[in-house]
């Protein structure tokens, strides 16, 4: 009966979908008219932001104040998942057997842990300039902690350290935002130079504020990892 | 190549198949499951909406780079902002999968008292 019920709902719902796509070809230059806001983004962002990457120039400058709510969400889910499992010393533990990693694992984390943080480094310092950002970089940062929980159970990883740099990075986003109304106009505006176009040093404050995103996400996300591991809470 | 509608069929059947799962299945990580399957068919619809034939990536170089020659950037923006969402929300859901299972010893729904229909 739920798999008959469930089934008319998916028909009635792709056919809906169906209709609304076919008023949107694919492959149609839906953004033709220089009114639209990604022909916008396309002619103007470049020159206004000065970063390469239009995506990130709309990202952090023209959708900033929405980047800055995205992040409050994944720092609030952060600690609501700390809150979901503060409470939990109470129940009874499971008592699992520990097995340590395979030679190969515990081999490999070593030797991959500084390469993937530096490569994730990498992607959000060029956030501007090539593909990426703070988000891709933060969470291929937070993949290299995966690692170290998996592999390298005997590293202890200083969480205390890692709330630290999360708040600090946060007070960074925000501080920026405040300068920016204080010698700017409004509210996370770009006040610093634009600098050389596809030089690290461009786009004004949108590395900056990348970078800050980058260390933020990276240690909020391998604070997830860390919360949902039993073993380390 | 394939022909212009598989891009769509594909998308959709994703967002499909994850409803169902959602709907249909008794296992909570499995219903898990199912939503990031859905979200997966949300993110890859609404970038190829925004794909234009023959355009590049919206990524200025300096040997390459006319506007009119860009995909429109405001999807994959958008998209870059759900899938950042989507991972918080997968992560409060596991945790508190994790918690249920530690109250009640399973993880079937119908055996969860409240949750069933």
């Amino acid at each position: 009966m739920r798999i008959l019920i469930s089934c008319v709902l998916l028909v009635i719902l792709s056919l809906g979908l169906v209709f609304a796509l076919e008023q949107a070809p694919f492959g149609s230059n839906q953004i033709d008219n220089a009114d639209k806001p990604g022909r916008f983004y396309l002619n103007q962002g470049m020159e206004k932001t000065g970063a390469a990457n239009v995506v990130t120039s709309v990202v952090v400058t023209y959708r900033g104040f929405d980047t800055l709510g995205e992040v409050t969400i994944l720092f609030i889910a952060a600690i609501g998942l700390g809150a979901v499992f503060h409470s939990r010393k109470k129940v009874k533990r499971y008592e699992k057997e520990k097995q340590s990693a395979s030679l190969i694992l515990q081999t490999g984390c070593r030797f991959l842990f500084p390469l993937i943080v530096l490569f994730g480094t990498y992607v959000f310092i060029h956030g501007h300039l090539s593909p990426g950002g703070g988000f891709q970089g933060g969470v291929i940062i937070a993949s290299a902690f995966l690692l170290l929980f998996l592999g390298c159970e005997e590293k202890k990883i200083p969480m205390k350290s890692m709330n630290t740099v999360e708040s600090l990075a946060g007070i960074i986003f925000v501080g920026i935002g405040l300068a920016g109304l204080y010698w700017g106009e409004s509210f996370l505006e770009n006040f610093l130079p634009r600098g050389m176009d596809y030089m690290l040093l461009s786009g004004g404050v949108i590395p900056i504020i990348y970078i800050a995103i980058g260390f933020k996400v990276g240690a909020e996300l391998a604070g997830i990892v860390a919360g949902l591991i039993e073993r380390n809470p | 190549m394939f022909h212009q509608s598989t891009y769509f069929v594909g998308c959709v059947g994703l967002m499909i198949v994850g409803l169902y799962t959602m709907l249909t299945k008794k296992n909570l990580i499995k219903v898990i499951i199912g939503l990031s399957l859905f979200e997966t068919g949300i993110y890859l619809l609404l970038v190829v909406v925004g794909y234009i034939q023959g355009a590049t990536a919206p990524i200025f170089s300096r040997t390459t780079g006319s506007p009119a020659e860009m995909v429109d950037p405001t999807p994959q923006a958008l998209v870059l902002t759900a899938i950042v969402i989507g991972v918080a929300v997968l992560a409060l859901a596991l945790s508190l999968t994790i918690r249920l299972h530690e109250h009640y010893g399973t993880l079937n729904l119908r055996k969860i008292r409240g949750l069933k229909w």
